[in-house]
């Protein structure tokens, strides 16, 4: 027996399996739900039923997808041209930050502010993953690292600027920075609900990104220095030059995340705002094996564990955690899901 | 700025820089174990976290001290098998499958503490390592205390580090997974199985990191919280490349780095006006400041991250 490289994906594999890593990932963590004496069927359909059984928890859903859009974007360009960004985390913190610092300082209206915050946050999060790119080409030093122990350098960064220079008065010493004007918040899309028009940002974002990947030269050139970086160089494509486009475009998606996540819902920033909405990101970008009309999918889909987590571990007592090992399943049977596409067996 | 000379000068200083080595010398040595036969291992700081809470919990249920370590091993080793199995074998991406491995085993660490353990206001503790003073040894001025007054696991670390240096340098199994690591085709040839040696590797070497973790609710601490690795395993990662893939520099690196955290730790009791977070980010950045340095000059295992299959090339 014998694994060949197919020559191209066939669309229902393409589409069957995320829907087959899915499945089996509920299927073992189901063992782990029984563990804590509770049925998987019923802790299920509690999840289903606390993110999308009312409008309130179809909004709260939409509304924890839409930096997940954000972020998981954020991994899928940089993964496909085998940049290993795992720095959402702290993008999102940057791009949270200096959004709320210029939205708290600068006196505009409304049409000209928000969209000055919006590059705010793509740029911090652009330079943020600027640096570990350029450490790479210049000195070859791998990025993964780089940018998992800047995530941890970010949150301190973020713990040093709302209790220091950003601190918020009005908090009753609540660690929080100062919020952006009024008149820069997202309106809501639907009203008395938390959802707000960052989620057609989002969706917005992630067409722009298939349009780039899928239509313009700096995609083709993209995909080629992912396939393989030697004969692509060979073709005449700068691999610098495309390896820090992609960083740029990376990180700016994740850094606007953080600042659709201020204008729409915070306000402020606070250590505790990302339930690792960066981790998240990665998972969500191999579920939707790197295409940004699965991130789409993929963030709904891990915004309904969160959310429907939460509820069911009220409901049920099994611990919330839960949702994190769904999540961190399904990246695992994803991988291994996505080697049958690539792959066949041969006996 | 005396002050700041004085502690330097201060024995509990040289003894915390020890004691905060530990779990990165166990990390580290594990990290190393794995690439030198060709696997990255970022599954590192997941299975700290999991041997941890494991550990912990083994001594928490009535377990003696010893087999919460040998409990946070064998739970590492079960992460490092999962691991090998979707790297080697199948020749997954071992970037995105140590990811993997790291969110699901802090999570299922987190989740299984949650439903297993009650915890009140307060997170509920064990009897953990107490240090060992060795006799005479440890009477003698200034050595004494820095060396030979710590609790059993790193006393283990030590004896650890001579182990893998004498095993990877000075045994024909450490030359069969150095070759792994450089050569996997050459070890074929050979008649060894490389796809082994690098199972083999990569679960021993999850298991030290796992003993790593729970370094640090047996000995440092006494109690297990989430979040508690704190990027640790990413600072070994970091390390090993430091180190050039050599034990011995592993173990210079690692109590390098250990100094550097013990006296911020201390530097932010003497030094006022500093916010206390820029202490807190000093040992992160060093960690990339290192890598930039031997970057140039580092001994990357020609094999490394590339998956090995049969009659391919």
């Amino acid at each position: 027996m014998r694994l060949e490289r197919r020559t191209h994906t066939p669309l229902y594999l393409a589409v069957l399996a995320p829907v087959v890593a899915i499945l089996a990932a509920l299927v073992l963590a189901a063992g782990l739900i029984a563990a804590a004496g509770v049925n998987p069927l019923t802790a299920y359909g509690e999840m289903l039923r606390g993110a999308l059984g009312s409008k309130l928890s179809l909004t709260e859903m939409l509304t924890r997808a839409t930096p997940l859009i954000f972020t998981g974007l954020a991994a899928a360009v940089a993964f496909r041209a085998r940049l290993w960004n795992i720095g959402g985390e702290g993008q999102f913190f940057v791009g949270a930050l200096a959004t709320a610092w210029i939205g708290h300082t600068l006196v505009a209206p409304g049409w000209i502010g928000v969209p000055v915050l919006l590059v705010a946050g793509m740029v911090a999060g652009a330079l943020l993953l600027a640096g570990p790119a350029y450490l790479r080409l210049r000195f070859g030093v791998d990025e993964v690292v780089t940018t998992l122990l800047l995530n941890f350098i970010l949150i301190l960064f973020v713990g040093l600027m709302i209790e220091g220079p950003m601190k918020d008065p009005l908090a009753f010493g609540w660690p929080q920075s100062v919020p952006v004007d009024g008149n820069f918040r997202l309106p809501d899309l639907v009203p008395r609900t938390r959802l707000h028009i960052g989620l057609l940002f989002a969706i917005g974002a992630a067409g722009l990104v298939w349009l780039l990947l899928a239509r313009t030269v700096f995609g083709a050139e993209t995909r080629a220095a992912g396939l393989n970086a030697s004969a692509a160089a060979f073709a005449g494509i700068s691999l610098p030059r495309t390896i820090m486009g992609v960083a740029l475009i990376s990180g700016a998606l994740a850094g606007l995340a953080g600042s659709v996540e201020v204008m729409g819902v915070t306000a402020g920033v606070t250590t505790t705002m990302s339930p690792g909405f960066g981790y998240a990101g990665i998972v969500v970008a191999m579920l939707a094996a790197l295409h940004p009309a699965g991130v789409v999918a993929a963030a709904v889909f891990i915004a309904t564990v969160f959310v429907g987590a939460d509820a069911m571990s009220r409901a049920t007592g099994v611990p919330s955690f839960i949702a994190d090992v769904i999540v961190a399943l399904c990246l695992l049977t994803m991988i291994v899901a996505l080697l049958f596409t690539t792959y066949r067996v041969r006996r | 700025m005396t002050e700041a000379i004085d502690l330097l000068l201060n024995t509990s200083l040289w003894a915390a820089v020890l004691r905060i080595a530990t779990p990165l010398i166990f990390g580290v040595l594990g990290a190393l174990l794995c690439e030198r036969s060709g696997v990255l291992n970022l599954g590192i700081e997941g299975i700290m976290t999991m041997g941890a809470m494991t550990g912990w919990l083994a001594v928490y249920m009535g377990a003696p001290l010893w087999m919460g370590l040998v409990v946070a091993a064998l739970c590492g080793a079960t992460m490092g098998l999962l691991h090998a199995m979707l790297t080697v074998p199948l020749g997954l991406s071992q970037h995105v499958s140590g990811l993997g491995i790291t969110l699901f085993a802090s999570a299922l660490a987190y989740y299984l503490y949650r439903l297993l353990v009650q915890v009140g206001d307060l997170p509920p503790t064990i009897e953990p390592f107490r240090a060992q003073e060795i006799p005479v040894l440890s009477d003698i001025p200034i050595l004494g205390p820095v060396l030979f007054s710590q609790t059993l696991p790193t006393y283990l670390a030590l004896v650890a580090v001579a182990i893998m240096a004498y095993l990877l340098t000075r045994s024909p199994l450490g030359l069969a997974i150095r070759m792994t690591g450089e050569n996997p085709h050459a070890v074929e040839a050979q008649g060894l199985n490389p796809i082994r040696i690098r199972i083999g590797a990569v679960i021993a070497g999850s298991a030290l990191m796992a003993v790593g973790g729970s370094f640090l609710t047996m000995a440092a601490f006494d109690s297990f919280f989430p979040g508690m690795v704190q990027g640790r395993g990413w600072i070994c990662i970091a390390l090993v490349v430091f180190a050039s893939w050599r034990p011995g520099k592993a173990l210079l690196g690692a109590l390098l780095f250990a100094f550097f955290d013990a006296y911020q730790l201390r530097l932010q009791t003497v030094v006022e006006g500093v916010p206390y977070q820029l202490f807190l980010m000093a040992p992160y950045v060093l960690s990339i400041v290192a890598l930039i340095l031997v970057a140039r000059r580092a001994e990357v295992p020609a094999a490394l991250m590339a998956p090995y299959r049969r009659g391919e090339r």
